[in-house]
């Protein structure tokens, strides 16, 4: 490998957004940001997703809440958080003042909660976007309902988007599963910049002494390199059938060559999550394997990728 | 000011300097340069398990045994395995069988360490086998303050007794208790304590151990009219606050209760805070 390569250029357009870098932190892996901050300067970030917020304070699920399994984890925090208010009050200002660029990821169980936290969360200081959540982790009727129904994905995002002023982008994050394609559809018609997939795999697992459910919310979702390659899959299927809608991949990803397939799968960006709980500076050592990939493979920019592993589907190169 | 300006750079590239066998414990000693500068008695440092690209992606946590600033190797830590929980956990095994020169990342030293008294006060320090290990670090701290400090060390048998030999170098008085009575008093450390703090006088109480131990712990220290430290032993998968998976039910001053993070927030609580029948459950009324 030569020296006299121009460095690359890691500035990456993703659903209205442009950002310094295509590797993301993916929600409830970051904390509030202070956390990270011992491990890794934020402004290496492309952004910065916040765990996701409801309207209430929400005390989050019984312990355990994180079991290992082979190359993944197991979790099922119950989307312990602060509340918007508590949010707002103080996690959103720290990052407001250092300038990280942020992106709110938000959840409701009514069309009614989903719009009045776009309203007071878009219209605030220092957001550059919602990721609207929608997999509720309440475990009432309405967790199925937001997750896998394209009608009603297409609702929310609606009501979402209603509520949000110009400048701030609106991603959806899809959980894995058939329809797929379709729910990516619906949320991309009705008000979308952009999808985020995937949400963790639904997973459960059992305590090898009492045989009774691992977790103390009994199921949960794997994330970690276990889940790669189904990401992969889920990023591949809707950049195929959608190859103009801006993805941001997120599952499993701890390495550059994983950001680079991601890209090559046809995502714009992506989210790094699961790997930042076993190593909280993962995304300076990411980013810069990111920039030696490209730069050993003359790619020039990121966005020069997106979709390049799809040998078969017309590709506009200018 | 930049985010760069604040990094306190708590990962440092570590190495296995050598596991010594003591009774049912491992000391795991690692180098870990300017990890000793940052130490206060009560954190803890993070490791991870089966090198590089592991498949095990949970940090495995430990209070600070010891460390030393310099000597041949730069800086140290010493850290106590224990063998149950060895033959339970394949990442354990990995540390304790892993060869002097083996690389892990240490993160470190994380986590709010014991608060101490601004004055001299009579200290008691209880310890229930492997929780002893980081009680040792914190009577040498006490005795620089000029507080009388004493020991109670506990195990289920006198193999389980972690440090009792070293403790009775440190400290004005230790007391041994084992389950099983091999040695010292008969029963759990929390069955030697009121007798010490009347003896003693003492105004605070450390203790680290098993949660049930530590509960009674605080018990007893509050009927003394003492105060008390401990050190809650919980499952950290991160270590940094990140992951929200090692929450504890704790009240806060304004009287609410909260599930706060014990790697973050913790490892060392007020023992009247503590909720200790509600760890592991979400009570009702937290936020």
């Amino acid at each position: 490998m030569t020296l006299d390569r121009e460095p690359v250029d890691l500035t990456t357009e993703v659903a209205g957004m442009t950002l310094t870098s295509p590797v993301l932190t993916a929600a409830g892996c970051g904390g509030t940001g202070r956390e990270l901050e011992d491990y890794l300067a934020l402004d290496i970030v492309g952004a910065f997703t916040t765990r996701t917020i409801t309207l209430d304070p929400t005390p989050g699920a019984p312990t355990p809440r994180l079991v290992e399994t082979p190359s993944g984890m197991l979790t099922e925090t119950g989307g312990q958080n602060p509340g918007m208010q508590g949010f707002l009050a103080t996690e959103l200002p720290w990052l407001a003042q250092r300038r990280v660029r942020t992106v709110v990821s938000i959840a409701g169980t009514t069309l009614g909660e989903y719009a009045e936290l776009a309203r007071r969360v878009a219209s605030s200081p220092g957001v550059s976007a919602l990721e609207v959540n929608l997999v509720s982790t309440n475990r009432d009727a309405y967790e199925r309902r937001f997750c896998d129904d394209g009608y009603q994905i297409g609702r929310v995002l609606s009501a979402v988007a209603g509520e949000v002023p110009r400048g701030v982008s609106v991603l959806a994050k899809l959980a894995p599963g058939s329809g797929l394609v379709e729910l990516a559809r619906s949320a991309a018609r009705n008000g979308a910049d952009g999808v985020v997939l995937v949400h963790g795999f639904p997973g459960v697992r059992f305590d090898p002494d009492t045989w009774r459910p691992s977790l103390g919310g009994v199921t949960g979702t794997v994330g970690g390199p276990a889940v790669l390659t189904q990401a992969l899959r889920c990023v591949w299927d809707v950049h195929r059938a959608m190859p103009d809608l801006p993805l941001v991949g997120v599952g499993g990803v701890r390495s550059g060559f994983d950001v680079v397939q991601m890209l090559l799968a046809g995502a714009s960006a992506v989210q790094v999550g699961t790997t930042l709980l076993s190593d909280p500076g993962a995304v300076r050592r990411i980013t810069e394997e990111l920039a030696h990939e490209l730069a050993a493979h003359d790619v020039k920019r990121p966005a020069d990728l997106v979709g390049a592993g799809h040998p078969d589907l017309e590709r506009d190169t200018t | 000011m930049t985010a760069a300006a604040n990094a306190t750079g708590l990962s440092t590239p570590g190495q296995v300097l050598g596991v010594k066998r003591v009774g049912a414990f491992h000391v795991l000693s690692l180098l870990a340069p300017g990890l000793a500068e940052r130490f206060r008695p009560g954190t803890f440092i993070a490791l991870d398990v089966g090198g590089p690209m592991s498949e095990r992606l949970a940090r495995r946590t430990f209070p600070i045994h010891r460390v030393r600033s310099t000597g041949a190797h730069g800086g140290t830590v010493e850290v106590v395995l224990q063998v149950p929980d060895i033959g339970a956990d394949p990442g354990l095994l990995w540390l304790a069988t892993a060869p002097a020169g083996t690389q892990l990342d240490v993160l470190g030293p994380l986590g709010r360490p014991f608060a101490l008294p601004k004055e001299p006060v009579t200290c008691v320090l209880v310890g229930e086998e492997a929780g002893s290990a980081p009680l040792f670090p914190l009577a040498e701290r006490l005795r620089e303050r000029d507080c009388p400090v004493h020991m109670l060390l506990g195990g289920r048998s006198d193999h389980q007794l972690f440090g009792a030999l070293e403790a009775r170098r440190a400290t004005r008085g230790v007391t041994v208790t084992t389950e099983d009575g091999s040695v010292g008093i008969a029963g759990t450390v929390a069955d030697g304590m009121p007798d010490l703090l009347s003896r003693t006088g003492a105004e605070v109480v450390y203790a680290a151990g098993r949660h049930t131990t530590l509960h009674a712990v605080a018990a007893i220290a509050e009927q003394h009219g003492a105060w008390s430290q401990t050190l809650l032993d919980v499952e950290m998968p991160c270590g940094t606050g990140l992951c929200q998976a090692c929450v504890v039910p704790v009240v806060g001053e304004d009287g609410v209760t909260r599930m706060v993070r014990a790697c973050f927030d913790g490892p060392v609580f007020r023992g009247d805070r503590v909720r200790w029948t509600d760890l592991g459950a979400v009570p009702e009324d937290a936020r």
